[in-house]
């Protein structure tokens, strides 16, 4: 079973991130569980949200504490929270920056594979949101997909353009576009 | 066909392929979302149902249990303040014998103000005569509340019920979830067709006043219709199973067979125990876990019958029954013999307070010690 645990702050959509990256896996053939954990349901407060994908049954039901890959959309949550605390050995965190990934050193965690894509601007070129408020979700899945081999970046599209009523190519473009662009 | 749906949408599909008629409801999240699919539903013309609107969950139920008793399948659904805001008429529904089926999302009661998973709201409900159920997962939800109307309106039965999901654990959870297809659910659940109705050509009375000669003698037939329930529950699992692949019963028993310490749990709860059970077995425990889906009729039978042969058995509760211990916990312990096992009750999760791996495999470690305990609380903060 692959854990990732997403973290935004409220309206950049890590909640319906998290649900897209089940729909893709599911379409894969893969049993899936997402869901979030609001603190203050308002814009900017910080959000964390949850993807499991496994080949059986999924039966746990309680938070991720032990994540295969951090899915970060506001890197100034690097620094705001506890964000790495828990994160597997050889794992994998993606961060919606413009910095390099040697502006994030992680310690203590051996073989930590950094992602950093902007997609902020690419959500942006693909009017998503605003240039205060960019709606990135849909983007960084493509660099999850690229980043982690999850799944495809065909199923991540395919699910966005189901799941997404608003604007549906242009998110699933803005996927494919983070995917090209990762640097890893 | 499946699909991956939350646990409300799989509440509203559940009202959906169940063919419901009347559908009344009052919003209060965590539950919203299960209404507005149904509304959204009916306004589009894609569900022949009436959905009538109000203005609080007290004339909620009352729509219902007109539209009930006259002869429609209804459904509501509701959450904590809702829920207690509709206790005078959960009791009616009890006592008129109407099989309403109302989809609770558990969520702590208020104040603190809170929005998130805790038993305490439906647990408040165990005298009213209703059916309870407690769902694991969001497949669980859909079957559970297809076999409710079918168990519900049995002859014999005619019993409503609460189906309980977790709030955010389960309501906002998406999940893969087979929703079969409706031929065979018509089939396993036929439009409902009471022996007494509301009906202008053969009038009765209904709820009308009861001297001490009759009163007596219904609360015996509710009492006697809950015993009639264990049965037809079982029944109608086995059945289910036959019919789409996955049976029920009053309980599910995990592990148990051999198990030295089993942990009784419902809800969410009851998976992240299994999870727990395995990862002991790999070093060495014997953990089991025994889930609790009906808390009414409470399965007696099942809990003697499995706890009997273990040394040591914990009862975890996301609910407390204050001045006494887990709600559970006490009826888990009213029907075992004096000399069954060493029974330990938890208290976790309360508020939505997450219950992980590691705290369920502390609570199998602990029955392990040998020093039972009414009243153990998880995690407290000093």
């Amino acid at each position: 079973m692959i854990e990732i645990r997403f973290h935004g702050r409220g309206g950049q959509g890590a909640v319906k991130g998290s649900d897209l990256l089940a729909m893709a896996a599911f379409r894969e053939g893969k049993q899936v569980q997402a869901f979030p954990f609001f603190g203050v349901e308002r814009r900017g407060a910080p959000v964390t949200a949850y993807t499991r994908i496994s080949d059986d049954v999924i039966r746990i039901h309680c938070f991720i504490y032990e994540p295969d890959v951090l899915v970060v959309l506001d890197p100034g949550l690097m620094s705001a929270v506890p964000l790495t605390d828990g994160l597997k050995p050889g794992g994998t965190i993606v961060i919606n920056t413009t910095l390099d990934k040697s502006a994030f050193p992680v310690t203590g965690i051996p073989d930590v594979k950094i992602a950093t894509v902007d997609c902020s601007s690419i959500a942006l070129r693909y009017g998503l949101g605003t240039p205060e408020a960019p709606i990135v979700n849909t983007t960084i899945l493509g660099a999850v997909a690229r980043a982690t081999g999850v799944v495809s970046i065909d199923s991540v599209a395919d699910a966005i353009r189901e799941r997404i009523p608003n604007k549906p190519d242009l998110n699933a473009q803005a996927a494919r576009d983070a995917y090209d662009r990762l640097h890893g | 066909m499946k699909k991956v749906l939350t646990g409300n949408f799989a509440a509203a599909y559940a009202a959906v392929a169940a063919r419901v008629q009347v559908i009344s409801a009052y919003p209060i999240t965590p539950q919203t979302t299960i209404v507005e699919i149904l509304s959204e539903l009916v306004a589009r013309g894609e569900l022949a149902a009436d959905f009538i609107k109000v203005e609080s969950e007290h004339s909620a139920l009352a729509a219902c249990i007109g539209a009930q008793a006259a002869g429609a399948r209804t459904f509501t659904a509701t959450s904590a303040q809702g829920l207690a805001l509709m206790h005078e008429l959960i009791h009616w529904t009890g006592r008129a014998r109407l099989p309403i089926v109302l989809a609770n999302v558990n969520r702590a009661m208020a104040p603190g103000w809170s929005i998130w998973a805790d038993a305490t709201d439906a647990v408040s409900e165990r005298d009213t005569g209703w059916m309870q159920i407690y769902c694991e997962d969001n497949q669980e939800v859909f079957d559970s509340i297809l076999m409710a109307y079918r168990i519900g309106e049995r002859e014999g039965v005619l019993l409503p019920t609460l189906v309980n999901l977790d709030a955010f654990f389960l309501s906002h959870t998406s999940q893969v979830v087979d929703l079969y297809d409706a031929e065979r659910i018509d089939a396993f659940l036929p439009p409902y067709r009471p022996a007494v109705k509301l009906d202008v050509a053969d009038p009765r009375s209904f709820g009308a006043l009861t001297s001490p000669d009759y009163y007596y003698e219904f609360s015996f037939k509710i009492q006697k219709a809950h015993e009639a329930a264990a049965q037809a529950i079982t029944e109608t699992g086995k059945e289910f199973g036959t019919l789409f692949g996955r049976s029920y019963g009053l309980t599910e028993a995990y592990r148990c067979e051999d198990a030295e310490v089993v942990l009784v749990t419902y809800g969410t709860i009851a998976g992240t125990a299994k999870v727990a059970a395995d990862r002991l077995r790999n070093r060495g425990v014997r953990a089991g876990v025994l889930k609790i889906r009906y808390f009414r009729p409470f399965p007696a039978e099942d809990v003697v019958r499995i706890l009997g042969r273990v040394k040591a058995a914990g009862v975890v509760d996301r609910a407390v029954s204050y001045g006494q211990a887990g709600p559970f916990y006490t009826e888990t312990r009213s029907v075992l013999p004096g000399a069954g096992p060493a029974l330990t009750g938890f208290i976790a999760g309360l508020g939505g307070r997450d219950v992980s791996v590691a705290d369920l495999e502390s609570m199998f470690l602990q029955l392990r010690e040998g020093k039972p305990s009414p009243l153990v609380w998880i995690g407290v903060k000093p």
